[in-house]
């Protein structure tokens, strides 16, 4: 297993510091000509990252690295159905890795999810802005995310990342339901305000 | 479509964090399909789940997970064709209940529950119910607290309670314990598909009477 890591590491170090637009870039490449390379940058980054997603989520090692294969697997085969203004390449891959989490671990449907891709798809025209507000507002999501009053970020990780239900989340704090999802609704408020700046 | 009533922010983030059931992701989507408003919100809540996918710290990936990845990507991705907007002018059912009751409300069979309100059930597998209800036109239900949460898309026609008037599109997504009596208004009958997370307990004797019979 060691040696196995360290080859991932290596590997991963080769692509250092990719940020937000390499990653549409690569997209791109993978998109016009089904570019490899490509594709192996977007793995050797996003895979580990997915497999901590579901190992923190309650998955085995086994069942981690079946669902990082199939949420890549589906990166490459939709990557058509990805377009720049609607975020990051992080959140279309975290939107993917969810619906993998939505099947796979907690054995409900994702379909409504994927019902909605198209409709999405048809109704945006491409536009520069959008586009340039869209990778800006994920840049930064992850530093407002950080700056959060503890007991926010604390349940917006829960839900998140842990993949822990509302009802959940409020046993394991001891708190009223009512008090999580106010909680909820003013990180929401707060993220959204941030990220509203930059529009 | 001006919708007026949209989803709460928790329920969002719920949505975004996929820790809705299926009944309950279904009248979302159903929602986000026909509100550009919620859909625009849903992005900002799905960018939180980008943001900490990337500040991650990678796992350690199996010896052999870069050769099976690799092995499976030989074919070029398909560029499949862009969904156009599939507006056909008849289909008046979001695009996720369609599965379930096909593209237009007119074809949905209901069955008569009470004077003046009929019922079409979806089957999910899940404890949390889902199911259409057809109200006649200035027909009230009975004033009801919730057992739990309870979701209602209106698709066709319009209601009023105490929180305002819903009309197409327009959802309520109420808590726990908010009581409230829809009126349906006198013109048309009110179609709507609700969401129920636990047995809704109706409120005065004869609406308890009402209950077996509505069972909604």
């Amino acid at each position: 297993m060691r040696s196995a890591s360290q080859a991932t590491q290596i590997l991963d170090d080769s692509v250092p510091g990719v940020s937000i637009e390499d990653h549409q870039m690569l997209m791109a490449k993978v998109a016009d000509h089904g570019d490899r390379d490509a594709f192996k940058k977007l793995f050797l980054h996003f895979g580990p990252r997915v497999k901590t997603l579901m190992l923190k989520a309650g998955a085995d090692q086994a069942l981690a690295e079946d669902i990082v294969q199939d949420v890549m697997m589906t990166v490459w085969r939709k990557v058509h159905l990805y377009s720049p203004e609607r975020g990051a390449v992080s959140t279309w891959v975290y939107t993917i890795a969810r619906n993998a989490r939505i099947d796979r671990l907690r054995r409900r449907s994702a379909q409504p999810y994927e019902d909605l891709d198209g409709l999405e798809l048809a109704s945006e025209e491409a536009d520069g802005e959008a586009e340039t507000f869209a990778s800006q507002r994920s840049e930064c999501v992850a530093d407002a995310v950080a700056d959060l009053p503890d007991e926010q970020r604390q349940i917006i990780e829960y839900a998140f990342v842990q993949d822990l239900s509302q009802s959940e989340i409020a046993t394991r704090l001891a708190l009223p339901l009512g008090t999580v999802k106010s909680r909820m609704r003013l990180a929401y408020a707060k993220l959204k305000g941030r990220l509203e700046v930059l529009q | 479509m001006t919708v007026h009533h949209h989803l709460d922010d928790s329920t969002l983030l719920r949505y975004a964090s996929g820790d809705l059931d299926d009944a309950f992701s279904t009248i979302v989507a159903s929602h986000l399909a026909v509100c550009e408003d919620c859909r625009q919100a849903l992005r900002v809540a799905e960018d939180i789940g980008g943001g900490l996918l990337d500040t991650e710290a990678p796992a350690p990936l199996a010896a052999d997970a870069l050769d099976r990845i690799m092995s499976g990507v030989t074919a070029k991705p398909l560029r499949t064709a862009r969904p156009s907007q599939r507006t056909e002018s008849s289909a008046d059912v979001p695009i996720p209940l369609r599965r379930f009751i096909g593209d237009r409300l007119d074809g949905i069979s209901w069955t008569t529950v009470a004077p003046g309100i009929r019922r079409h059930r979806i089957s999910l597998d899940t404890p949390s119910s889902l199911y259409l209800l057809h109200i006649g036109p200035g027909k009230a239900v009975p004033e009801h607290g919730h057992g739990g949460a309870e979701m209602t898309l209106i698709l066709s026609g319009a209601y009023r309670d105490a929180l305002g008037r819903f009309g197409p599109g327009d959802i309520a997504d109420l808590d726990e314990h908010v009581e409230h009596q829809p009126r349906v208004e006198p013109d048309e009958p009110c179609i709507c598909v609700v969401a129920t997370e636990a047995q809704t307990r109706f409120k005065g004797f004869f609406s308890r009477l009402l209950q077996p019979l509505v069972r909604i």
